[in-house]
């Protein structure tokens, strides 16, 4: 008798444990960049979640996020991109050529530099969806290229500084239309809209789903989960107002991560790429024009390297010929830190971000710990790889129930 | 020394529940060629890969004897250093190392880890003039030709002291010329005293080079013909011989005009554009009407299909296409599904599936235009259809939100033929539709095919099952290298009549 009951024990620890291990497979990430989050406010003492910090890790980060964000969908198709930290140079170049030395203003240089990273993309996308060369060669042939050009046109001097009205993208905040004496009241009301808006969206969803009978979480379930979702943005909000409120390139990152999301949830061009990376044969046979699909995700990275080359050069109030350097490999990491798959069809925007944001957090945290370059570049790489050992442990394990 | 040289016993192995062998006896006399027949899936080349060791002597049960004495092979080499050589139907040269580096791949002739090439070349040298193969032993095998590699590969085999040489259809890429010249060698190779097995779908070539025959059927062996017993009729008549009571739904064909028509459609290989692969094929099919194409491996069945499924496959395709009278446009994938056709492949897991993905994904992935707006998806509708289809086709999954690749394979030929329902076409290919599928959800799947007949839709069946084809066609095209061969209606057709028209070769039409 009293062994049954130790079994029954034992069996709901079993799944209870199971549960937990679920859960944690699910949102590991999410949960590593808390654990780190922790970590360094404890190892510096409380300064690493000041507000003043916060708001230097998007600051110093947002370039990466944004490569990130193109370098998913190039990943998702089972390729990658060497060659964005060049071409992030070479448009910061023309953006130095056009503003600094010809005075151009910022609002027709601008969309001329995004138009070239678009050109830059059709043209490497060319050659790889249309001639078919490995993506890895035309890139890497892109990477010596665009930094070649990048000289060419810099003649190997840094060019600055760049008009006040363009610094902004990188180094503004939203203004205070309140105008509030320390915390930052416009920011604060822009939160509270968006959870509402977020709470607003989900009922609906959810309303949705109950009409067409499918199954829907239970009600207190639903309002635990708005509550929660939106503390979140609100604590978020609060800590960005108490310094100087949203950074303009925090709305920048938002528009972006959200237009993404969308991209790739809810539209069937986002279908069509996970199909066509998860497996190239069965999309074709199903119809799908995998030639011109990857010809546009790559149109689509060279418009977001030049974005993100423009953020850096604003952000450093300079175009030089070294900027970017080595930031392919960083976007990169970021993808694959987020449970992307190096053989496509597999990978979130969320996932790259929060990726994006456990590398941008190693910086930050060991540069305040006073951890020298050389030795975060270790750790760094150490981690990434220890992130992708535990996320393949925990798809075998699905995959063996 | 014993008679036999080589005896397997009892040999049963399974794939994940599907019996391949069941009880599988077989036994080869010293210096004989011993062939052995079967239709595609009987077994040949499963029997044949336990002998080599490639299927390990736990994955399956039954005994192998080899010279008198038990074998226990645990890998390729095992049997290789008993002198026992495979030669598989793909050839497995390195097509850009050299004659003499590929004769001796695995078994380099080096001293401590350096290789001593003046002996490799003599040796190579020899070993060509053994098969009579003239060429230098440095020319990259990629430069030689299909015919001359299958002479490198079986000089290989003399490098490693073959005593039993297994050859796996090895005359299915060759011409007449260059079959004749292999079976001469091999018959050459006897009068060495070298055990031959040939697996070959040929059966004139069978005829008239074996000793002994074994005929293998759905796993089992049927019988070992003597040499005075063989001829052609009765290996088919051991090929075939089945029951086929109640494993196909009862048709009651409702047949109306001619609604589908392909005419004089030719195709080419797709790299080496001199091979024809389809020549002068003309097809029709009535509306409601089950036409199946017959006929063996390599015929051109799967070629014929993708090449007039938006030019998947091939290149210099000529020909026209009808449908309902008017020409057609089929030269891509999405105009030939706009035009109403659709194609289920013969491979599942490669060309169907995205196995990534959900039930419900893979069953809108070629419809997505009907569950969205302005490109934006509308997931319950989505979900929606990708129920209605499960139901209908009664997929066993836990919802449509399971993994394909967790399916059975016949939930996950549902699958595949939701997507293309989904698509609601009027015409449809499929190619294998049962293959690897067991004998419960096959009645399924022939259900639900009569099912699209009975609503009007052209069907057209390809299949290596002559009892599949039987069973559910209402008229027969036979075919045979890139050719059709014949056309029989199901009332004039039986398994032997179609297949003599399967095998009949180029020489012989008429």
């Amino acid at each position: 008798m009293e062994k049954v009951v130790n079994d029954t024990q034992a069996k709901a620890k079993f799944q209870l444990g199971e549960k937990l291990l679920d859960i944690f497979s699910k949102y590991s990430m999410i949960i590593i960049l808390v654990i780190l989050l922790i970590a360094f406010q404890l190892m510096t003492g409380g300064i690493f979640l000041r507000p003043l910090n916060i708001t230097n890790i998007v600051l110093q980060n947002s370039h990466i996020l944004v490569l990130a964000a193109g370098m998913l969908l190039v990943v998702l198709l089972g390729y990658v991109d060497l060659s964005v930290g060049s071409v992030m140079a070479f448009v910061g170049s023309i953006a130095g050529l056009l503003m600094v030395n010809n005075g151009v203003s910022p609002l027709i240089a601008v969309p001329i530099c995004l138009l070239i990273g678009a050109l830059i993309g059709a043209w490497q996308g060319f050659w790889v969806a249309y001639v078919e060369i490995p993506a890895f060669i035309v890139t890497l042939a892109g990477l010596l290229m665009f930094r070649g050009l990048t000289q060419v046109v810099l003649g190997g001097q840094s060019l600055a500084p760049f008009p006040v009205g363009f610094q902004k993208i990188s180094t503004g905040y939203l203004p205070d239309l309140f105008g509030g004496n320390g915390l930052h009241i416009f920011s604060l009301v822009l939160g509270a809209i968006l959870a509402l808006l977020v709470i607003y969206a989900q009922w609906k969803a959810r309303k949705k789903r109950k009409k067409n009978q499918f199954e829907t979480s239970s009600l207190p379930t639903f309002i635990l989960g708005a509550i929660f979702l939106a503390a979140i943005i609100m604590l978020l909000s609060f800590v960005f107002a108490s310094y100087q409120g949203f950074p303009v390139i925090l709305i920048i990152l938002a528009i972006i991560v959200i237009l993404y999301g969308f991209l790739t949830n809810k539209t069937v061009v986002g279908r069509q790429i996970y199909a066509t990376g998860g497996n190239k044969k069965s999309a074709e046979l199903s119809g799908i024009n995998t030639k011109k699909i990857t010809f546009w995700v790559f149109v689509n990275m060279g418009l977001m390297a030049a974005l993100a080359g423009l953020i850096l050069a604003a952000r450093l109030n300079a175009a030089t010929p070294q900027a970017g350097q080595s930031l392919e490999l960083d976007a990169m990491a970021s993808v694959y830190f987020g449970g992307a798959s190096t053989s496509g069809g597999i990978g979130t925007v969320m996932g790259a971000i929060v990726g994006g944001l456990v590398m941008g957090v190693l910086n930050n945290g060991m540069s305040i710990l006073g951890i020298g370059v050389d030795w975060q570049q270790a750790i760094k790489g150490l981690i990434l790889l220890l992130a992708v050992v535990l996320d393949l442990y925990n798809k075998k394990r699905k995959i063996s129930q | 020394m014993p008679d036999y040289i080589l005896e397997m016993k009892n040999i049963t192995k399974d794939f994940s529940g599907v019996k391949a062998l069941d009880d599988v006896n077989l036994k080869v006399k010293r210096g004989d060629i011993h062939a052995l027949c079967g239709e595609n899936g009987a077994g040949k080349s499963t029997l044949m890969n336990i002998l080599s060791g490639l299927y390990p002597i736990d994955s399956y049960s039954g005994d192998i004897i080899y010279d008198g004495e038990l074998c226990q092979f645990k890998k390729l080499k095992d049997s290789e250093e008993k002198g026992i050589v495979i030669i598989h139907q793909e050839l497995a040269l390195s097509p850009y190392l050299s004659i003499k580096e590929n004769l001796f791949l695995g078994n380099e002739q080096a001293k401590r880890g350096v290789i001593d090439w003046n002996l490799t070349e003599r040796k190579t040298e020899e070993l060509l003039k053994t098969v009579g193969l003239r060429e230098d032993p440095n020319t990259l095998v990629s430069q030689i030709g299909v015919g001359h590699q299958q002479l490198v590969e079986i000089a290989k085999a003399f490098a490693k002291n073959v005593q039993l040489l297994i050859l796996d259809e090895p005359t299915a890429a060759l011409n007449e010329e260059e079959s004749e010249n292999l079976l001469e060698l091999v018959k050459a190779f006897k009068k060495q005293g070298i055990t031959s097995i040939i697996i070959s779908h040929k059966l004139n070539e069978v005829v008239n080079i074996s000793d002994r025959i074994t005929i293998l059927r759905d796993g089992r062996t049927i019988e070992t013909l003597e040499k005075n017993e063989i001829s052609e009729e009765r290996i088919i008549r051991g090929m075939v011989g089945r029951d086929l009571t109640n494993r196909y739904p009862d048709r009651q064909a409702n047949i109306g005009e001619v609604y589908f028509e392909i005419k004089d459609w030719t195709v080419h290989h797709p790299i080496d554009s001199s091979r024809v692969m389809n020549q002068n094929l003309n097809l029709t099919i009535r509306r409601g009407e089950i036409i199946g194409i017959a006929g063996l491996m390599g015929a051109g069945r799967t070629e014929f299909a993708m090449s007039v499924f938006g030019r998947s496959y091939g290149s210099q395709i000529s020909g026209k296409v009808f449908k309902n009278g008017k020409e057609i446009d089929v030269s891509s994938v999405p105009s030939a599904i706009n035009n109403g056709l659709a194609y289920v492949s013969e491979d599942r897991k490669s060309l169907g599936l995205n196995l990534l993905m959900d039930v419900r994904q893979n069953t809108t992935l070629s419809s997505l235009e009907k569950v969205s707006h302005h490109g934006i998806l509308d997931k319950e509708m989505e979900t929606k259809l990708a129920e209605d289809y499960r139901k209908r086709m009664r997929t066993k999954t836990n919802s449509v939100f399971q993994n394909v690749a967790s399916l059975s394979g016949g939930n996950q030929q549902k699958v595949v033929l939701s997507k293309w329902l989904a698509t609601e076409p009027e015409i449809l290919f499929l190619d294998e539709p049962t293959r690897g599928i067991d004998v419960g959800a096959k009645y399924e799947i022939y259900t639900i095919i009569e099912e699209m007949a009975a609503e009007g839709k052209c069907i057209c069946i390809i299949s290596s099952e002559l009892p599949e084809i039987l069973g559910m066609c209402d008229r027969i095209y036979t075919m045979n290298e890139g050719r059709f061969t014949g056309e029989v209606l199901r009332e004039n057709a039986n398994q032997e009549v179609l297949m003599n028209l399967m095998t009949i070769e180029k020489e012989r039409v008429i």
